[in-house]
């Protein structure tokens, strides 16, 4: 198994280096996404306006953190099941998308268009959140506070752990 | 025997503790049983993940940070003894009225909807808990806590087989529902079966199968050696932790049964993922 120390965003010349199974520590930015932020972001895409973030300098992380307790850096962080979102991500994908990191697997229409756009899906432990929660420095949320834990929130990763699953 | 009284607020307390516990604290035997399981790995990755496991169990404890951040779905099953008199409030608001403080109390995760298809909108506090009430005797409540993620829930099954179902037929079934869910329900999985009832209380028999302390054997030689093989059978389908390959794909199976119609031959069964979190209390 190769352990491989990242900075976040991937490029895709980053991306064509790796390989199934390798480990990877990843540190930076990303933004937390489950199904009613996918909702909201296909609603306004599907309206011919534009996202309030670039998506293509964007990690997107399935997960919907338990709540900052007081003192703090952040709640319990860890990966949503993924399939849920196979509906909506070959269009992300289409607009840029490179790196999305959940739990389990896709359908085919995503693997497809994850080689097409040489993207890439990590997966994170399940069920490790408080673990994961000790490699976040920063966690604020970010759109759509109304939406409570399925808001985005922007997170800072320092050497979180995560696997290449599809590539 | 005369009627106990007992206060609503004591058992508003002693559930707000409980809920706090297992939110923190997996069942006692994950741990033993996560690192036998990791010693006999022989998959790298598979090492990998499930030495991950064993530090979230240490992380949650000492951080007190939540094991999983999908803090679940509140099921508790209740016993309540005839001889017992609740002073205060409903039983149904007592246990709403616990899960809504501790969810503040511990920041627990608020996730539950108002409406499953259209006002998808979240209630804010993890209300409604789903609660089962049986009647004892006695004069005690017994309840048993436990928090469902919607991971492993997602990937629970339930079929009529017919009774002229082998038992060949029912390990084919819960083996096809565990690959059926691959790395979805967080594997290594605790595996719940009921067979027997009827079409809801077998859904209920594996549920409540969950709630029993992982390494409890099956008190029937015949269900336990069952129990055994459905195990065996699952840890060779080569899923592995996370899917990620190796051969811990469940720590343990718990099968509980009854009584059914002639015609019939329920088996349902649901998936727990290893944030296994569940405890009783008695007052
Ligand atoms: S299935 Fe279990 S471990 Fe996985 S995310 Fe859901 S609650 Fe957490």
């Amino acid at each position: 198994m190769r352990i491989i120390s990242l900075q976040l965003p991937l490029t895709e010349n980053s991306i064509a280096n790796l390989s199934q199974g390798d480990k990877l520590l990843i540190s930076g930015e990303v933004l937390t996404a489950r199904d009613a932020a996918h909702q909201k972001m296909i609603q306004i895409l599907d309206e011919g306006k534009s996202l309030p973030f670039d998506l293509t300098s964007t990690t997107l992380f399935y997960c919907g953190p338990s709540p900052k307790p007081l003192g703090k850096i952040c709640g319990a962080i860890g990966p949503t099941t993924s399939y849920r979102m196979d509906v909506w991500t070959p269009q992300l994908l289409e607009l840029g998308l490179k790196v999305m990191i959940g739990k389990g697997e896709r359908s085919i229409e995503v693997v497809d268009a994850i080689r097409k756009h040489k993207a890439m899906y990590l997966v994170a432990v399940g069920g490790a959140a408080a673990y994961l929660a000790r490699h976040i420095v920063s966690c604020e949320t970010f759109l759509w506070p109304e939406m409570g834990t399925e808001a985005i929130h922007k997170l800072i990763f320092c050497n979180f752990p995560v696997y290449v699953a599809i590539v | 025997m005369p009627l106990r009284i007992i206060k609503a607020d004591l058992i508003e307390s002693e559930l707000i503790k409980a809920i706090g516990s297992i939110t923190f604290e997996p069942d006692p035997d994950i741990l033993p049983t996560l690192l036998r399981c990791q010693k006999e790995e022989t998959s790298e990755l598979a090492k990998d993940v499930l030495n991950c496991l064993v530090e979230n169990v240490h992380c949650a404890k000492e951080d007190s940070i939540p094991l999983c951040q999908d803090t679940g779905t509140l099921v508790v099953f209740i016993q309540l003894g005839s001889n017992v008199h609740i002073e205060g409030a409903s039983l149904n608001k007592i246990v709403n009225m616990a899960l809504e403080k501790a969810y503040e109390k511990y920041y627990l995760r608020a996730s539950q909807v108002i409406d499953p298809l259209y006002k998808r909108i979240n209630t804010a506090n993890n209300t409604p808990a789903i609660i089962h009430l049986r009647l004892t005797e006695g004069d005690q409540i017994r309840i048993l806590i436990g928090q469902k993620g919607g991971g492993a829930e997602n990937m629970s099954r339930l079929k009529m087989f017919p009774p002229s179902a082998s038992e060949d037929d029912i390990v084919a079934y819960v083996l096809e529902t565990v690959q059926l869910a691959g790395s979805k329900a967080c594997p290594p999985l605790v595996v719940g079966i009921g067979i027997g009832g009827n079409f809801e209380s077998c859904a209920l028999l594996a549920k409540e199968a969950l709630f029993q302390p992982l390494q409890h054997p099956n008190p029937h030689p015949e269900y336990n050696m069952l129990e055994q093989r459905i195990l065996k059978v699952i840890n060779e389908s080569g899923i592995g932790p996370q899917g990620m390959g190796g051969h811990t794909t469940a720590l343990a199976v718990h099968i509980l049964t009854a009584p059914c119609h002639i015609a019939s031959l329920p088996v349902a069964v649901n998936l727990q993922c290893h944030a296994h979190r569940h405890t009783e209390i008695t007052i």
